[in-house]
């Protein structure tokens, strides 16, 4: 069990992680000001007898510190995250050169469609297989996300990656991962009574791999 | 038995002959649509407590037999056993159930209705009659929601979001009946908070007593004020929404069916809207109590009594343009996502100033820790640290990893059990008195606080590190997946914690029903506070005063050099101060 | 809860109060009703606009569905309606509740005749094969999407949109018609207004208004374009 957050299995795995440290370090800040103060004022000013408290309305100057203080790092904030935002989601994201798959969700399995031998979606060597995600390491990988009935959500958390998938609408969602090995896919918004068994296995091969499984599949599905 | 009415030492603004009916029942005095709010409200957070318990034992003992669920149907519960189905029932119900019918009634239907005349000094609300449909609207949809969970393909089961289609169709929930109450209900709910609004309004901008100028009213009618506004504005929208899922439901129309050319964002966008508008209205409240128990606890006047006015009021401003926010994984234009991050971020803003307002406040006060103040200062610590974990939300990068994770669970939990419900514990300790006259137990207050502080942070802060493990929200089986395996100990932990939680909360309950007969009888100032409502007999008369008091000065002038004592009432007229420019007409 | 004595003014603001708005509570409350009003009827004209201009295929032509003729007539009525209750406004606020009585019988009688025309033209609608769901098998307005004068595409939306919001628009005249009737019997017909006191003729005057507002944005949108 970790205490902190999986393994970092994609290019941007690095980034979020290192987004989500940063805004540790900055609540933490904020936490320890807070909590230990609270906790000091409620030692240190507790009633007494013969005490008094301080009779003031307020202070200016603190409040212009503490208004001006966190809007400037959320400002800062802002604009870090935009970049990160951007360049993951952005509508000019996706890389150029990056390998289609088509995933269908649909209460409650996703049927992943690959491209076949000529590496393009849409034509007569595509072939689908369900609850299975196949892709090669190192190279960027476009998911065009469909649904068939209701709003389900593409989420493997060790790509950092999630986009739902809304009947009506086509959402490519890209992501390219850094680390072999085999993981999970959970659908992430509720669907139905099955939404808790909407699981489907990702297998992250090294190109080679990942050509001879392509083949293989290929052959299956076309039985 | 009379709780409100004749036992004021005081004469009376008139001779009370109402019938038992009229007084208790069908009344239209704000009090006792207040306390009629309070009871009923706190039957509801009771049943979305136990709803909360059977979630927790499905997640912690997945499959397992429930203690106590024999008595549950085949259909929800099978020797016991949750089934899938009646498990994303209790989801949906428990948001439900505590948003709509505990924490918002709470805060506003029992706290505006109770607090709004007495602080501004004037005998009742503008509209009277209003306000008592106000209030048997809102129990006629909380009677709706309750027969919900008992029709015969059971409750609603889309979350407390309700997002469409899987709420709009039948053949994609497995929902019906239950499904068509939830919108019934709510329209019910949205009338009853638009008609509570109206007379909030309205009584604050037109019916204040002489002197009570705008920067004189406590925090806490300014935080019900703009609430009821926040509240006239977004309501409509939650019932347009539920009118338009509702006709899908039932007579074929397709707003929310992408099959038929409907949109399943469309839902979103109108849901969300009302949405983020709707949890400042469960915070505001909340908030301005705090303000004002804070300042009573510290014998100081609140530290920057007009930036905290504007704190609330930017968060309200504010509150309409960030409802994007729950929706960065949508599947709408990212550009949006940008626009909504920022107005986010910005939003933290306000709501850092107050909490160090709150800290300035204590800070070299003179702290009586009496159970009110214990909650507020509790409603600080744990509001700061649910605000906190909303910037992660608010960094879109981040919210990517962890929408739709426990992690949002944990902030939610933060901000409406730490922040609303401790604030509402405190809230219901402080105005018992003015109330039913009587004070409830002071040591089994302390102890029930404790216990909820220390059990409450056990139950909701691992979620935020199952959040970031990638649990999923909603989940009937956390087991299922093997990188969520290894967290179960946790859920198991969290599970016990909740149990002990919502135990705790009978000793809360016992003390309330309990000190209404046999509490220690209340004096009229039992706090030593400042409040128009403290010059009044405890409980408070009806017709609340025979001639309206003039006020004098703002609400916190706690520890004044002015006087000896530490606090100095709005109503204590001193050979110093000046009438105001409009003296009482005799007679009212 | 009020101690009036005989010389309370009821159309300034309550004594004693603090300077608030100088507005008296009944047309602040009506004011502030109006402003919920205003976001309900934007949830579902909102929705109108989003669900047309966002669909991908076209939208049915005005005129083909919808009688313009009838309900422009409908729509004149109302706008009368609007003035006879102005009249009606205008004749209490200079002492004359006899012609106030008249006028504010004239602005209910148009208010009804406009709902029943609406109630017709829904009869008719429905019996051509226009209904909420969109167009009904085999009916009329079916044969007009099979030959292409209507899209089907669109045609679910449309009678989505078309019966929600004339609906409940239709559903705030009626419950207008309502008050003004009960109004008119409980306080203008026994002699209760007087040019002291017409808070409830200005206050359902502003509903009535807003309601007319309305029917003019929905008429334009709805029908027109």
């Amino acid at each position: 069990m970790h205490w902190w957050l999986p393994l970092k299995g994609s290019t941007f795995a690095g980034e979020v992680d290192g987004l989500f440290l940063a805004i540790t370090i900055i609540t933490g800040i904020a936490f320890v000001v807070v909590e230990v103060g609270l906790i000091w004022f409620v030692v240190k000013y507790r009633q007494r007898p013969g005490r008094k408290a301080f009779y003031t309305h307020g202070n200016t100057r603190a409040e212009v510190i503490w208004t001006t203080i966190p809007a400037v790092t959320m400002v800062a904030l802002g604009l870090i995250s935009n970049h990160y935002w951007v360049k993951i989601k952005g509508r000019h994201s996706v890389p150029a050169n990056a390998y289609p798959i088509a995933i269908h969700a649909k209460q409650f399995e996703w049927q992943v469609t690959y491209p076949g031998a000529d590496g393009q979606l849409g034509t007569s060597d595509d072939f689908t297989v369900r609850n299975q995600l196949h892709v090669p390491v190192g190279r960027p990988v476009v998911v065009h996300l469909s649904a068939e009935d209701v709003i389900h959500s593409f989420f493997v958390p060790v790509f950092r990656v999630k986009q739902d998938a809304v009947p009506g609408m086509q959402i490519n969602s890209w992501f390219q991962a850094t680390v072999p090995g085999n993981y999970e896919l959970a659908c992430a918004e509720l669907c139905g009574l099955g939404h808790y068994r909407m699981r489907a296995q990702v297998f992250v091969h090294t190109q080679e791999d990942y050509d001879a499984w392509l083949k293989q599949a290929a052959q299956e599905a076309a039985q | 038995m009379t709780t409100v009415a004749a036992t004021a030492h005081t004469a009376h603004a008139h001779h009370d002959d109402r019938s038992f009916i009229r007084k208790y029942i069908f009344s239209t005095d704000h009090k006792i649509i207040g306390i009629q709010f309070l009871f009923v409200s706190l039957f509801f957070l009771l049943i979305g407590g136990l709803l909360a318990m059977q979630m927790r034992w499905q997640l912690a003992y997945p499959g397992q037999p429930m203690p106590g669920g024999g008595i549950l149907p085949e259909t929800m519960a099978p020797g016991g056993v949750i089934l899938p189905e009646y498990y994303i029932q209790l989801v949906t119900m428990h948001g439900t159930f505590m948003v709509f019918f505990a924490i918002m009634p709470l805060l506003v239907g029992v706290y505006a209705n109770f607090l709004i005349p007495l602080k501004i000094g004037t005998h009742d609300m503008a509209f009277p009659r209003i306000n008592m449909w106000s209030f048997w609207s809102f129990f006629v949809g909380g009677l709706v929601m309750l027969a919900s969970l008992f029709v015969p393909d059971g409750a609603a089961r889309a979350g407390w979001t309700m997002y469409a289609p899987l709420s709009a169709r039948h053949d994609f929930s497995g929902a019906s009946l239950g499904q068509e109450l939830w919108s019934v209900s709510i329209i019910f709910v949205g009338l009853s908070s638009i008609l509570g609004s109206l007379n909030y309004i309205t009584t604050i901008i037109n019916n204040r007593a002489p002197g009570m100028t705008w920067f004189r009213l406590p925090l806490s009618v300014w935080s019900l004020f703009i609430t009821a506004i926040l509240g006239l504005l977004a309501l409509p929208v939650l019932s347009g929404a539920a009118i338009m899922l509702l006709f899908d439901q039932i007579i074929g129309t397709h707003f929310f069916d992408p099959a038929a050319g409907g949109q399943a964002l469309l839902w979103q966008h109108l849901f969300w809207f009302f949405g983020h508008p709707e949890v400042y209205i469960l915070i505001l409240p909340a908030m301005g109590m705090v303000s004002d128990i804070i300042a009573n606890g510290s014998r100081k006047p609140i530290f920057g009594y007009h930036s905290m006015v504007f704190a609330i009021v930017a968060i309200a401003f504010l509150g309409w343009i960030v409802w994007g926010h729950h929706m960065f994984m949508s599947g709408m234009n990212p550009t949006l996502g940008s626009s909504f991050m920022v107005s986010t971020l910005v939003i933290a803003v306000p709501s850092a100033v107050k909490v160090f307002n709150w800290m300035g406040t204590m800070w070299r006060g003179n702290i009586r820790f009496h159970v009110p103040m214990l909650h507020a200062v509790a409603f600080v610590a744990m509001f700061a640290i649910g605000g906190l974990s909303g910037i992660y939300m608010a960094a879109t990068p981040v919210d990517m990893f962890i929408h739709d994770t426990y992690f949002i669970v944990a902030h939610l939990h933060y901000v409406l059990f730490g922040g609303s419900l401790f604030a509402l514990f405190g809230a219901i300790v402080y105005w018992y008195p003015k109330m039913f006259g009587r004070m409830m137990s002071e040591p089994w207050g302390k102890v029930h606080f404790w216990l909820t502080f220390i059990f409450y942070n056990c139950t909701f802060f691992p979620m935020h590190i199952l959040g970031m493990a990638g649990h999923m929200r909603r989940i009937y089986d956390p087991t299922q997946y093997t990188f969520l395996q290894p967290y179960q100990p946790m859920n198991v932990f969290i599970s016990i914690s909740a149990f002990l939680l919502f135990a705790t909360q009978l000793i809360f309950f016992v003390n309330f029903w309990w000190s209404l007969r046999k509490g220690a009888r209340a004096e009229q100032n039992p706090w030593h506070d400042n409040g128009l409502e403290w010059s009044l007999p405890s409980p408070a008369p009806h017709g609340n005063w025979e001639q309206v008091p003039t006020v004098y000065r703002g609400p916190y002038e706690f520890s004044s050099p002015q006087v000896a004592e530490d606090y100095l009432p709005q109503y204590k007229k001193l050979p110093t101060d000046r009438e105001p420019a409009r003296a009482p007409v005799a007679g009212h | 809860m009020t101690h009036a004595a005989a010389t309370v003014d009821q159309m300034r603001p309550p004594y004693p109060a603090e300077r608030g708005l100088d507005v008296y509570n009944t047309k602040l409350g009506m004011w502030v009703f109006l402003a919920s009003e205003v976001m309900f009827f934007a949830a579902l004209i909102g929705t109108y606009v989003i669900l047309r201009f966002g669909a991908t295929g076209e939208w049915a032509k005005p005129g083909i569905v919808l009688n313009i003729k009838i309900t422009a007539f409908n729509t004149f009525l109302l706008i009368c309606s609007s003035v006879s209750m102005v009249k009606a406004y205008a004749a209490i606020q200079d002492g004359d509740p006899k012609k106030m009585r008249f006028w504010l019988l004239m602005t209910i009688l148009g208010g009804a005749t406009f709902v029943g025309i609406q109630v017709f033209e829904y009869m008719h609608l429905v019996e051509h094969g226009f209904t909420p769901a969109g167009v009904r098998e085999g009916s009329e307005l079916a044969g007009l999407v099979a030959n292409g004068t209507l899209p089907a595409a669109t045609m679910g939306l449309y009678g989505s949109t078309f019966f929600t919001m004339t609906g409940f628009h239709g559903f705030h005249v009626t419950c207008g018609v309502i008050s003004m009737a009960y109004l008119y019997v409980t306080k203008a017909l026994p002699g209760k207004y007087s040019q002291q006191d017409y808070r409830g003729i200005e206050t359902v005057g502003l509903y009535w208004h807003f309601v007319d507002l309305v029917w003019i944005i929905l008429f334009t949108i709805v029908y027109l374009i």
